[in-house]
């Protein structure tokens, strides 16, 4: 299948986190990309631009703005152009899906191809039955080539209203957290990096409210933020970035933002009996000094 | 089936607190209880195996009944400064209407904690009525009436400011009814946790 890997307003994190594909030559075997910024292929940008060359799937990465330009042509013109003749669109990442950290940038009306954070553009309405979305900030590297795949043999894909694939994004990153014990007793984290502890009380955790499979889909199929000891970062979110990161918002005490579908009443109420729970194995370091 | 028994258990609690409330805790005795029900002592333990599972069915009990009218208060479209008016006007009137209720909240509970410590662990017979506080709190701090602050620094600014009035109140102190301090001291209690 030949693919163009378009960048629009970006910082190339994607296409970084995209380079860690653990199984890549594979993948160049089965996939040919007409043009990506950083690996060889088969033609220069400025052919893309200039003339229509054949493709399959058109990759955006960044976001959007009609005053952006790739070799002097608007990103707009270029999607519109290829959009036409390609089977699929994929958004990859979070500012190509939602606007993400560069719907900050100073270019006008700068948002995602079909999002400007969680409300819908007027943009490419017609390029919705085409499109999938694989937000993440970066881009998680199996969760975009395992899309590809999908395309490559057909393989009709469930999505959610983001137009994210429901296979990767129906999970909350919570799910498969190896501190989900430590969630479950309301037992908070002390300092970032440590094995033990749940980051949702006071570190920013945003992982029971935010879709994606880091914890599924382990990165560099080794680990995830919240193993290794950093709060999830709700990077696939509309909403990210938000701000203060590293803390939770919490009013009187209370987290401003639940686990989804998890009702205020119903939080606090099972919040009152974990605390009640005292477990020594769980208080302790997991391994001694 | 079910309701007459919950019934029944409610009628024996609400002897046993007006017993507790007149005679103390220790001197009441499941006999006593029974016998004011006019229920042989036999039957009394189908309902309460033991007087320290009675006595820890009770505060769940209390905490469920104020726990139920705060949450009604908290569900008001009404603004932090009516509410926190609204939750003194309640508890003031159940210390009126029901004085051996916060009067076992106060002498029993909070003073004999042994009772309590197998079942009662923290805040676990008082949920109910904790979690309603816990909301009245951060709905006000969301939607900026409220100061943020320590959950318990607060809690303890309300709580403890009404169960001291109640307290005196019980001791016969106080020159007045409670009810005369309600303006007063709902606008005290806000003042202090208000944002400005």
């Amino acid at each position: 299948m030949r693919v163009l890997w378009l960048s629009a307003i970006t910082c190339n994190g994607n296409t970084h986190s995209f380079l860690n594909y653990p199984h890549m030559e594979q993948f160049l075997d089965d996939f040919e990309f007409i043009y990506h910024p950083v690996i060889d292929s088969s033609y220069m940008l400025e052919d893309i631009v200039s003339k229509v060359i054949p493709c399959d799937i058109l990759l955006i990465e960044g976001a959007i703005s009609k005053e952006f330009q790739r070799a002097d042509v608007s990103v707009v013109e270029i999607i519109e152009k290829y959009s036409k003749i390609v089977q699929k669109i994929v958004t990859v990442g979070t500012c190509a899906t939602f606007g993400g950290i560069f719907r900050e940038s100073g270019y006008e009306n700068t948002s995602g191809l079909h999002f400007d954070q969680d409300k819908p553009t007027a943009n490419f309405e017609d390029l919705i039955d085409k499109t999938i979305s694989i937000s993440g900030c970066p881009v998680h590297p199996e969760v975009l080539v395992n899309t590809l795949y999908a395309i490559k043999k057909s393989t009709a894909l469930q999505l959610d209203n983001f137009l994210r694939p429901k296979e990767f994004f129906a999970y909350t990153v919570h799910n498969g957290c190896t501190r989900n014990e430590y969630f479950e007793y309301k037992i908070d984290n002390h300092q970032f990096g440590e094995l033990e502890g749940c980051m949702f009380y006071d570190h920013g955790c945003q992982a029971p409210f935010t879709h994606g499979s880091c914890n599924k889909i382990l990165w560099n199929e080794v680990n995830s933020k919240t193993r290794a000891g950093l709060s999830c970062l709700g990077c696939t979110e509309p909403t990210f970035p938000k701000q203060n990161l590293f803390a939770t918002k919490k009013n009187m005490a209370i987290p401003e933002n639940l686990p989804i579908g998890v009702g205020k009443r119903t939080y606090l109420t099972l919040a009152g009996i974990t605390k009640a729970f005292k477990i020594d194995r769980l208080e302790k370091k997991l391994f001694d000094d | 089936m079910l309701d007459k028994k919950q019934l029944k258990k409610e009628q024996i609690m609400q002897s046993a607190l007006e017993l507790f409330a007149a005679k103390g805790f220790y001197s009441t005795t499941i006999p006593d209880i029974a016998l004011s029900l006019k229920m042989s002592v036999g039957n009394m333990y189908n309902y309460f195996t033991s007087k320290d599972v009675l006595a820890k069915e009770i505060i769940k009990h209390i905490s469920q009944y104020l726990g139920k009218k705060l949450k009604e208060i908290n569900e008001e479209d009404i603004s932090t400064k009516d509410k926190t008016r609204k939750i003194v006007e309640v508890y003031f009137k159940t210390a009126s209407l029901k004085p051996e209720m916060i009067d076992y909240f106060l002498r029993i509970y909070l003073s004999n904690r042994e009772v309590f410590k197998d079942g009662c662990e923290g805040m676990l017979c008082v949920n109910e009525f904790v979690t309603e506080i816990m909301i009245y709190f951060e709905e006000g701090v969301k939607c900026g009436d409220l100061r943020e602050q320590d959950f318990f620094s607060a809690f303890g600014l309300f709580m403890g400011y009404l169960g001291g009035m109640v307290f005196l109140k019980g001791e016969n102190i106080l020159p007045k009814m409670l009810n005369e301090y309600i303006d007063d001291i709902s606008f005290n209690i806000y003042k202090a946790l208000s944002k400005e």
